[in-house]
């Protein structure tokens, strides 16, 4: 057995167990980094030397008796988090030079925690994307292959693509990401691994580069369901600095995981079932269906009316929130700035640097949405529609505990396909957006392989703060589905 | 008798609102948690929430609403339990997020009225609109460096009272008897120092003008306006010029103006064409605002008495006009050291003292309420010394001012130098016989009708006795002496 093969439960028990150290695992993926990021590009800053520090004080709580479950393991860090003293970029030339004096909450509770950071993995800019090929320092391979086209590079999905393409290649044990319309889900489907979008507020933004304020949420991303939810239990809890924070006991997650779904209830919302997707996707779903029914769990056919109209109410809320978030890029206090001739010439000189074109066409939705005389039409409206999205979901939990549907319309897909239309890239999310509109948890797991040997993944979606029936359910089908695939870009 | 301005075709009324920007006075900012102090070293009182840093979050700070309440409650406004944040979009180098989280359409505040007391006495009613809280920006400095702006952001997130009047007003000194009246008002309450020098209060003036009778017509925003004398000027100076505009029959076009002292008037600060759009929506960072009415009324039953409660108290309780009155509650200082004063003493002696000899030794000596010429425990008892006849009210003049130069008590200075009023009608008689006897010649005139030489002789006599007669038995011996 490699050392590569260990996941973090196992991991850790063996370096409670004193038969690995913590050095010895961080070295190893400090080399599978060395090895692989290089054709990869998943990390956009890669930390070694701070890595091997942590992993020495790893060792040394471990043997005074002082570690937690992510004592000593490696993980990358999604490269929103602003991590102190280490570069943030969000992906973005603007941020370029910018290292932050200050952690955000959520790392700083894994490092807590004893958790090793490996470097920034990389991402959509702004987390603007759902493949990766946005970022301001190039795409991310996914290690995964089409067995009828192996030297074609697809992409990992976005925006949390570098975070996916580590784990999946191993050269991270796992990662954290964020989720705004997909961005956790939708990349851990394409690349075979499990990824939680907590409930909105489960975990704190303090120090997460916001995109859009409402929608954000951080989550890890991980080999399985366990590793995820050992992840959770860390990252998760009240904040007072973040005033969206949930004041809401943190349970211990990985107590749901054995639960199983005898006698609850999984609905089968009828409107994921789009014209023309591809027929291994639902045929996974189906088969979804089956293993859960298999497991002593009852299904219902669901309604969710007003899902068609989650994509268009996504794109009209996060870019509006994102031109005023990303409006602080200006080059007057921090990061990069051009210099002009006077400070209007110095924003739109900067401004026009920094950003790529997917974050300008997102911010002048953004602004468009919310200008005068649009407002009403537009974002007041989409709110609207937005909190009837929601209602569905509230409806629909007063019969079911849980809902089932895939994860994403297709596998992976290839670097320079969808590149015709922003819009057709913006389908990716229509199946994970409607979750993150109503601000509900939502997981994906690994449920099989389409017939180019590529991941596919279900999504199971929960009540508000329910995380761990999601966790439970999604163990049942993660136990079923048996999905062990890897792909031959990894270490090992 | 209403203000009316004489244009060349005839008389034009003057519509005036005010949108009130006060600091509030608080330990930190609105939403963070950076020292909201006047002062320091640039970029001192800055926190990364200030700064607009990635990640950073607003957090509400309590003691901000509570002022905001406390302020409307002085305003006999109504208190909004539920309000919400918005963002106001814009860009400028002062402002770090590049938009300012204020209140748009649900304030903490809504209607209220304020009462304010014009020179001639009348009181009138000014409605308030509503009064809502936002973040204030940095400081922009242009000429502190030959190619380059400085921006000091310590003002940046300090807690912003908007107070917005209706449009009630109708003159220059309505306007600025308004804005010394919310001054007041917020300086009693302890919610803002109103102190527009510094800038923790200024005022946007909107002004516009109309034929009696008339709906309302255009109007023009002047901005930031530092002083209550300015305030007052800005309003007539922009009146005329619009009524200037209408009457060679252009149209007034609605902007933002600024006023400038050095030349009197107005100018343009930017088009419709560069308004701003600003984008509200709700903050998407901050929860709604939720106040439960216990936190109202507890914070309305700690309310101090409010300037108008006062100054009628005054006249009941201490028997003054109102006018004076008026004058001691002014600040809440001043009205406290009044009642320190007159508590179980002569409200009106107390009253006529402290508007004269007091003030005019305060002026005089450049001293303060805070550190009176006089305390207001030595005041007090040189009025017992008068009450109880120890002296007369001349002699006290002379005690007072020696007090003020010296810091002594005054009967040690009536002590010291044998100030203690005559009542001795002994001496007093044997006084007034000297100087009717030394001027025989006067006596003579009085009796055949020259009455007014009544006051030549009491004054004789007073000299006589070195002031410290007692003026009412001087009198009496000397009409006494000289008609019986």
């Amino acid at each position: 057995m490699s050392i590569f093969d260990l996941t973090i439960a196992q991991a850790s028990a063996k370096l409670a167990a004193k038969e690995i150290s913590a050095v010895e695992l961080t070295t190893a993926y400090n080399d599978a980094v060395a090895a692989l990021n290089p054709r990869l590009n998943a990390y956009i800053t890669t930390t070694p030397e701070l890595a091997l520090e942590q992993a020495k004080a790893a060792d040394a709580r471990i043997a005074a008796g002082d570690a937690t479950a992510l004592t000593g393991i490696p993980i990358a860090m999604k490269d929103l988090f602003c991590t102190e003293g280490v570069r943030t970029t969000a992906a973005s030339k603007i941020l370029e030079p910018f290292i932050p004096p200050y952690e955000s909450t959520v790392s700083a509770k894994l490092k807590a925690a004893g958790a090793v950071s490996l470097g920034k993995a990389n991402l959509d800019e702004f987390a603007m994307g759902s493949s990766n090929i946005t970022s301001g320092y190039g795409p991310v391979e996914n290690p995964w292959k089409r067995v009828s086209d192996p030297d074609a590079k697809l992409v990992p999905g976005g925006s949390s693509g570098g975070s996916a393409s580590a784990v999946a290649a191993r050269i991270a044990l796992a990662a954290t990401g964020t989720d705004t319309g997909g961005s956790i889900r939708q990349p851990a489907a394409f690349t075979g691994l499990a990824g939680i979008k907590p409930t909105y507020g489960r975990c704190s933004r303090f120090g997460i580069v916001a995109f859009a304020s409402s929608l954000d949420q951080a989550g890890p991303m991980a080999r399985n369901t366990e590793d995820c939810a050992i992840l959770l239990n860390a990252m998760a809890g009240f904040d007072e600095k973040d005033s969206t924070s949930a004041q809401r006991e943190v349970p211990d997650f990985t107590k749901a995981l054995n639960r199983g779904v005898k006698g609850l209830k999984i609905g089968i919302p009828a409107e994921y079932r789009l014209e023309g997707t591809n027929p291994e996707i639902l045929a996974l779903w189906d088969k979804g269906i089956e293993w859960l029914k298999a497991q002593g769990a009852e299904i219902v056919e669901i309604s969710l009316p007003h899902t068609k109209y989650g994509l268009a109410v996504y794109y009209i809320v996060a870019p509006a929130e994102a031109s005023s978030n990303l409006a602080r890029y200006d080059g007057v206090r921090f990061g990069k700035r051009v210099d002009g001739v006077d400070l209007i010439d110095m924003y739109e000189r900067t401004r026009a640097a920094g950003f790529g074109a997917e974050v300008k066409r997102r911010i002048m939705i953004g602004t468009y949405v919310l200008s005068h005389g649009y407002y009403d039409a537009y974002y007041l409206k989409a709110q609207k529609v937005r909190n009837l999205i929601l209602r569905d979901f509230t409806t629909a939990f007063e019969t079911v505990d849980a809902i089932l549907t895939p994860t994403a319309p297709s596998a992976a897909f290839g670097l320079g396909e969808k590149m015709d239309d922003p819009v057709t890239m913006y389908l990716n999310d229509v199946f994970t957006v409607p979750a993150s509109l109503a601000g509900v948890p939502a997981m994906s797991i690994p449920a099989g392989l389409n017939a180019e040997g590529l991941p596919l993944g279900l999504q199971v979606i929960g009540k508000h703060f329910d995380e761990e029936t999601v966790f439970a359910v999604s163990a049942a089908i993660e136990n079923a589905a048996g999905f062990s695939a890897l792909p031959e870009l990894r270490a090992k | 008798m209403a203000y009316m301005l004489e244009g060349r075709t005839g008389a034009w009324e003057v519509v005036v609102g005010l949108e009130i920007h006060a600091q509030v006075i608080s330990e930190s900012k609105l939403f963070s948690g950076a020292s909201a102090t006047y002062g320091g070293a640039p970029n001192a009182h800055v926190s990364f929430v200030d700064a607009g840093f990635p990640g950073m979050l607003p957090v509400i700070n309590k003691e901000c609403v509570a002022q905001a309440v406390r302020t409307g409650l002085g305003l006999k406004a109504k208190i909004n339990l539920f309000s919400r944040f918005d963002r106001k979009n814009y860009f400028y180098a002062d402002l770090p997020n590049g938009y300012q989280i204020s209140q748009f359409e649900h304030p903490i505040v809504g209607t209220g009225i304020v009462e304010i007391e014009l020179q001639d006495g009348t009181l009138k009613q000014i409605g308030i609109t509503r009064l809502h809280l936002e973040q204030d920006a940095g400081k922009s400095m242009h000429d502190q460096h030959a190619s380059k702006s400085v921006i000091d952001l310590n003002r940046a997130g300090v807690a912003l009272m908007e107070i917005v009047s209706e449009p009630d007003i109708r003159s220059p000194e309505e306007a600025g008897a308004y804005l010394r009246k919310i001054r007041q008002i917020v300086r009693y309450l302890g919610t803002c120092d109103g102190n527009m020098e510094e800038g923790s209060m200024r005022a946007d003036v909107n002004v516009s003008v109309r034929k009696p009778g008339e709906e309302f017509r255009t109007r023009c925003e002047i901005k930031n306006v530092n002083s209550v004398r300015f305030v007052m000027h800005a309003v007539e100076a922009e009146a005329m010029r619009q009524i200037e505009v209408w009457e060679s029959g252009g149209e007034v076009v609605q902007e933002t103006r600024l006023y400038d002292p050095s030349k009197g008037e107005t100018r343009s600060m930017r088009s419709k064409e560069d308004a701003h759009d600003y984008r509200y929506f709700p903050e998407p960072d901050l929860l709604p605002l939720v106040l439960e009415q216990s936190f109202v009324d507890d914070l309305a039953a700690k309310l101090p008495e409010l300037p108008d409660e006062k100054r009628r108290r005054f006249c009941d309780e201490y028997g003054i006009p109102f006018y004076d009155a008026g004058v001691l509650v002014a600040d809440q200082a001043t009205a406290d050291f009044y009642e320190t004063v007159a508590k179980g003493r002569d409200g009106k002696l107390t009253a006529n003292w402290m508007s004269g000899d007091f003030f005019a030794a305060m002026n005089r000596t450049g001293k303060s309420i805070e550190n009176p010429p006089v305390s207001a425990a030595d005041l007090g008892a040189l009025l017992d010394l008068i009450t109880d006849k120890t002296i007369n009210g001349r002699i006290a003049k002379d005690v007072f001012e020696e007090m003020v130069e010296t810091g002594k008590a005054p009967a040690a200075i009536v002590e010291e130098k044998g100030l203690r009023q005559v009542t001795d009608t002994g001496a007093i008689d044997a006084a007034v016989t000297k100087v009717l006897a030394d001027n025989q010649d006067k006596v003579a005139e009085y009796k055949s009708g020259k009455d007014k030489l009544f006051g030549f002789f009491v004054g004789q006599v007073m000299k006589a006795m070195q002031g410290k007669g007692n003026p009412a038995l001087v009198n009496e011996a000397v009409k006494k002496q000289l008609d019986g």
